[in-house]
Parts: structure tokens; C-alpha cells; sequence
């Protein structure tokens, strides 16, 4: 029973940085963007998330955890809106190719997160991390102590750090955006037939611009979340590496819809962590961690079989629109 | 109400001069290599003395040279395999597990039966080996995106960390060298790629491939049958082509040569296997193929250029305490400034003129 408890709470914690990536690309995807440059993104996200920390913990004698947590958001954030931005000025303004676009930026992405990594380490020394007040308050319980308290539903529900309940809120404000509101729906017209959309007297471009850089933004800070959180404030290359790429496997597992991507980040969390908290004889930790991928490969087949209008990719996903082609 | 049009608008460019192409080409490259000076700047460094200490690490000594040389192979093969996928418009992201799933065919039978074949036998059986294994990971994507158009894209995109996990698994499990090692050992002699002129020759099989792909991409049935079907998959269909067989024809000759690529790695130039053998040529051959506009002979130039940028990087580090991530970046800048110029290729931005009425 522990165990299990233990479990659920690992997963959500594992699931949290995937969380924002996913709902930042799916943002990202409902305008017809497919921006493969997510990997680059979290790692950017992530280094200026902890380089963002520590210069606010250099310079204040006295740093206030809340307000490095801001600084870190928002440092990570603004790192994401400028990669998205190079994506989106390529492919939007200039026509580039989505994919090869996407590619590129991973790889300027990675360089400059892992550069921005090294950097702190060869020009401070040792690796770079934040004074442990700080630490804490990126980590530490925000729900009150009589909620924590309750038996089993107090470990499951309200133990979590502050960005666990950050991204669920803003998991739903993205679903009342997309889908209750005249600007969501002009969005997803732009991703279904963006020359429809256009006829419709909807600024496309416009709109395509905005979707890929907030979700851009996004992104980023999930790869914050997971160098602040999980990886205990210290930059970690390795770690990090592969999570952009899991989060764009879940964009499909959950059929290009924001709340889906709470349990299904939950799912994918718990897995990839399921071989350290679980072990069964037998099936080694390998085989192990590549069952999400395998998982959402089955989902792409069976969306495509199946056909059924709601579960599709956004019928534009991936090309790029010029007026004059039609 | 009075017509306006807007101060520019853009049309697409019907024919465009060779040079003046080039000529735009070359300026973005410049001004990568601008944005990329501006990088060094703040780290510190000259620009100047950076790019000649990243031009003489690349090709000042032999060594250097060699080095550059072995980083280029698996891009350009990558980004030969790529080539007919690409100028299908599919979509094949997958050559990094491709590659991946190579290098585990060749290994199988570098590891179980290097004492049981003599050394042309072996290396012609591990070269056969990858190239299945490469073109049956290939198969699967294809099968299922001619059969119910099933998105290639994000499909061979998990098959990569599919094929990348199975690699793990070996190597922690059953082909794990010494216990809890995670290492393969180093595969027997008679298992390894010989050396020509100091690099594995894998240098030949690439180049030999350069002018096979341009003919078969060029002069061959099958190459016009690709062609079609990136132009119009229902052209092609209404030809009386059989767009199933095309579709997975194509996907699996590029991954055999992706397998190829594989084996190349695992035999010649690491001479054993890991999950992280592919190491991202997958990805940035995509770039390259792309850059290159599928011509292969413009892909040698572009794969050195990039090998000859992650080679110099490299030597900075040790020499001016500039992290070798730097070479990720200039790639990235230059990638992303060349893909920008095309727009300025393909398209042509007309002026508002001033009406005489």
C-alpha cells in the first residue's frame, strides 16, 4: 500500500516537467506548428531557469525562495518565447520546413543549454547550484499541513511542490482557451485549414506566431522544472536529455488534448521511474523504458485506423501556408 | 472602396540564376558565421583566433584531417539514406534507431561468430546483417503509412528510442562484457573495418555511394517513380504505379543504407556497441540532406563542413576553455540561416510600386 502511495507520488513529481513540455507543444500543434525543437527548448529552459536562480542568489544577501521561483519561471520562459521565436519567424514568415526547422533549433537548443551549463561550471568552478533555502522552496510542500495530513489522500493529492498545482491550472486554462473561448477556436481553425482560416478573415500568421511561442515558453519551463526539481538544482546533461523528444510522443498519446496531458504525463512519469520503484524479475529496467514509446506507437496506429474525427492529429500539422498556393 | 496593397508582398520565384542563388547562400553562411563571432564574444575570445584554431584543428595536421574524415562518414551516409525518403516527402526521422538497429545486426555476429568465418566473409555477412536489420526497422513505419497513412514522422520517431533501448538492454544484459560493466568488449580483430590511409574505410563506401545514389535518384525507374510521388502521390497513382510498393520499397532502401551506416560505426569506427552509437548523426544528416536539396554531391560538402566544425570545437576547449557545446551552437546558427535563405531563394519580395493614375 506504501509502495503504491510512494509510486503515485513519484510519478507525478517524474510527470511534472513532461507536463509542460506536452501542453506547450500541443499549444504549439493545435496552430498547425510541428515543432520538433522541444528537446532544445527544455534544455534551454533549464539552463537559464538555473542560471536565472543563481544570479539572483549571487546578488541578493538575503534571497526569498518565491521570488527565485518567479525569476526562474520567467528566465525560462523568455528563453522558450526566443527559440520558439527563431521556429516561428523560419517556418511562418520565411517558409521553412517544419521539420528540418524543428531539428535545427534542437540542436542550437541543446548546444546552448549544455553551453550555458558548462559555462557556470568552467568560469565558477564546481557545479553551479543555489543555497539550499532556495533549493527547498522549489521542492518544499505548498499545500497547508492539514490537507498534507490527511491519511493516504493528503500523500496522493497535496504533497506535490508548487509547480505540480502550477501546471495543473494552467493545463486547464489552456483547455478554456482552446476550447471556450472565439480566440481559441480561431486557433484551431488555423490548424485544421489555415487557408480556410484565412478566408475566414482570421490572421493566421498571427495567430501561428503566438500559439508556437507561448507553447515555446512553455516547453522551457518544464525543462526548468526538471533541473530545479528532479535533477536537485544542479545542471545535468544527461538527465535531461530525451525528455523534449518524450514529451512530443505524448502530444500524440493524448490526442492533441491539453487535459489528457495530466494523466498522460502522470502515465508516462511513472514509467519511466516504474523500473526503480518496482523491479520485476524477469523483465529487465531496458525493456522496461522504452514501454512508452511503444505505447505511443500503438496510439498512432490506432488513431489512424480508426480514423474517428475527434482523435486526429490538426488536419494542417506540419505545413506551411502560402496564400498564393491555393 | 479604394484597392491597397501592401507595402511588400512575396510570390513565388518561377526560375532563379545558379549564381545568384549561391550568392545568397553564401551570405547567410557569412552571417552565421557573424552570429556565431558574436557567441565567442562573449565568451572572451577573439573571434578570429577561435575560427582559425577551429579551421587548424580540423585540418592543420593529419590527424586532425583523419579525425575530420571520421566524423563525416556517418553523416553523409545518413544523409544518402535520407535522400530518396526526403524526395519522396517522407518524412523518415528515424535513421538514428535505423542506424542503431545496423549496428546491433552487425554485431550480433561480431560477437558470436568472429572465430567461425574468415575476415572478408565476417565483415561482408556483418554489412548484409545491418543492412536488414536497418531496412526491416525502416519496413515497419512504411508498412503502416502506405497501409493507413499512419504519420511517419512521430512513428519512426519512437522507434528510435525503441531501438535505442533495445541496444541498452543488450549491452547491460546479455552481450555485457565484464559484470555491471554495461560495456560491450571490443570486438575481435577479425570483426573490425580495415584502415585505408589511416581512417576505416568506410570513407570508400560513402564516396561509392555518393555517385550510386545520384544515379539511382537520377537515371533509374526507381528514381522517377520517387520523384512522382513526391510530387503528387495521386499523379503517381493515376500512372498505374503501385504506391504501397513504392512507399516501402523507398523507406527500406534508405534504411538499409542507414543499417549500413551502422555497421560502419560499430565495426570500423568504435569497434564495439552502445545504445548512443548512433550519436545524433540520425538528426543532423536531416539537415543535411535537406540543405543539400537531395543533390549528394552537395552533401559531401555540407557533411564536412559540419565535421570540420565539431572536429576544430573540439580542440578549442583544451585550447581556450571554450566548452566543445560551442560547435552545437554555430551548427544550430548555421543550419537555421541557411534554412532562412532558402525563403529568399524560392521567393521574391516585390515592392510596392508607385501608380502613376
Amino acid at each position: 500500500m506504501f509502495s503504491i502511495i510512494g509510486l503515485i507520488k513519484a510519478a507525478v513529481l517524474n510527470g511534472t516537467p513532461l507536463l509542460f513540455g506536452t501542453a506547450g507543444e500541443i499549444l504549439t500543434e493545435k496552430s498547425g506548428n510541428l515543432n520538433l525543437g522541444v528537446e532544445g527548448l527544455m534544455f534551454m529552459g533549464g539552463a537559464f531557469g538555473l542560471a536565472g536562480a543563481y544570479v539572483y542568489s549571487v546578488i541578493t544577501p538575503n534571497p526569498i525562495g518565491f521570488v527565485a521561483i518567479i525569476i526562474a519561471i520567467v528566465s525560462a520562459f523568455i528563453s522558450g518565447v526566443f527559440g520558439s521565436l527563431i521556429y516561428s519567424f523560419l517556418t511562418i514568415t520565411l517558409k521553412a520546413n517544419q521539420n528540418v526547422t524543428g531539428l535545427a533549433l534542437t540542436i542550437f537548443g541543446t548546444g546552448v543549454g549544455q553551453f550555458i551549463g558548462e559555462i557556470m561550471r568552467i568560469r565558477i568552478g564546481g557545479n553551479v547550484t543555489i543555497p539550499n533555502v532556495l533549493k527547498n522552496a522549489f521542492v518544499d510542500p505548498v499545500m497547508p499541513g492539514f490537507l498534507r495530513n490527511i491519511p493516504y489522500l493528503g500523500d496522493i493529492l497535496f504533497s506535490y511542490n508548487i509547480f505540480v498545482y502550477l501546471g495543473i491550472v494552467m493545463v486547464i486554462l489552456m483547455h478554456y482557451f482552446l476550447y471556450k473561448t472565439r480566440k481559441g477556436l480561431n486557433l484551431r481553425a488555423v490548424g485544421e485549414s489555415c487557408s480556410t482560416a484565412d478566408a475566414a478573415g482570421i490572421n493566421t500568421d498571427r495567430y501561428r506566431y503566438f500559439a508556437t511561442c507561448i507553447g515555446g515558453g512553455i516547453s522551457a519551463v518544464g525543462g526548468m522544472i526538471y533541473i530545479m526539481t528532479i535533477s536537485g538544482c544542479v545542471w545535468n546533461y544527461s538527465a535531461l536529455s530525451g525528455e523534449g523528444w518524450i514529451a512530443v510522443a505524448l502530444v500524440i498519446f493524448c490526442f492533441w488534448k491539453p487535459l489528457n496531458s495530466i494523466w498522460g504525463s502522470i502515465l508516462f512519469g511513472g514509467l519511466l521511474i516504474l523500473y526503480l520503484k518496482v523491479p520485476v524479475p524477469f523483465i529487465p529496467t531496458q525493456i522496461y523504458k522504452i514501454v512508452p514509446y511503444i505505447a505511443t506507437i500503438l496510439v498512432l496506429i490506432f488513431v489512424s485506423m480508426k480514423q474517428k474525427k475527434e482523435n486526429q492529429p490538426p488536419h494542417d500539422l506540419g505545413v506551411n501556408y502560402f496564400r498564393e498556393d491555393r | 472602396m479604394e484597392k491597397r496593397e501592401p507595402l511588400f508582398r512575396i510570390t513565388r520565384r518561377q526560375d532563379i540564376k545558379k549564381s545568384t542563388a549561391y550568392t545568397i547562400y553564401l551570405l547567410a553562411f557569412v552571417i552565421a558565421i557573424l552570429l556565431g563571432s558574436l557567441v565567442f564574444v562573449i565568451c572572451n575570445v577573439s573571434p578570429v583566433t577561435a575560427y582559425s584554431a577551429i579551421i587548424n584543428g580540423a585540418f592543420g595536421k593529419s590527424t586532425g584531417i583523419r579525425q575530420t574524415v571520421k566524423i563525416m562518414i556517418p553523416l553523409l551516409g545518413t544523409a544518402l539514406a535520407l535522400a530518396p525518403c526526403f524526395k519522396m516527402k517522407y518524412w523518415n526521422i528515424g535513421a538514428e534507431g535505423q542506424i542503431t538497429m545496423g549496428a546491433m545486426g552487425a554485431a550480433f555476429f561480431a560477437i558470436n561468430f568472429y572465430d567461425k568465418m574468415p575476415h572478408v566473409v565476417l565483415l561482408l555477412v556483418m554489412a548484409l546483417s545491418a543492412m536488414l536489420m536497418g531496412a526491416l526497422w525502416s519496413f515497419i513505419p512504411a508498412f503502416f503509412k502506405a497501409k493507413w497513412n499512419t504519420n511517419e514522422t512521430l512513428f519512426t520517431l519512437m522507434l528510435n528510442y525503441i531501438a535505442i533501448g533495445f541496444v541498452a538492454y543488450l549491452q547491460g544484459g546479455p552481450w555485457e562484457g565484464k559484470e555491471g560493466s554495461q560495456i560491450v568488449p571490443n570486438f575481435n580483430s577479425n570483426a573490425v573495418l580495415p584502415k585505408v590511409f589511416g581512417v576505416h574505410m568506410g570513407w570508400i563506401i560513402v564516396l561509392i555511394l555518393v555517385f550510386v545514389m545520384f544515379i539511382y535518384m537520377k537515371y533509374t525507374k526507381h528514381g522517377y517513380e520517387i520523384s512522382v510521388m513526391g510530387d503528387s502521390e495521386n499523379t503517381a497513382r493515376y500512372a498505374g504505379m503501385d504506391v504501397f510498393k513504392v512507399i516501402v520499397r523507398t523507406a527500406m532502401v534508405s534504411g538499409a543504407i542507414s543499417g549500413l551506416v551502422g555497421f560502419m560505426l560499430a565495426s570500423g569506427q568504435d569497434q564495439t556497441i552502445y545504445s548512443g552509437i548512433a550519436a545524433n548523426n540520425g538528426f543532423t544528416a536531416i539537415s543535411v540532406a535537406w540543405l543539400s536539396k537531395l543533390n549528394p554531391f552537395v552533401m559531401v560538402l555540407i557533411s564536412l563542413l559540419l565535421a570540420a566544425l565539431s572536429k576544430g570545437s573540439s580542440s578549442l576547449k583544451t585550447a581556450m576553455g571554450v566548452p566543445a557545446s560551442i560547435s552545437d551552437i554555430i551548427t544550430g546558427i548555421i543550419l537555421l540561416c541557411l534554412l532562412g535563405s532558402e525563403f529568399f531563394v524560392n521567393f521574391k519580395i516585390i515592392r510596392r510600386q508607385k501608380e502613376d493614375k
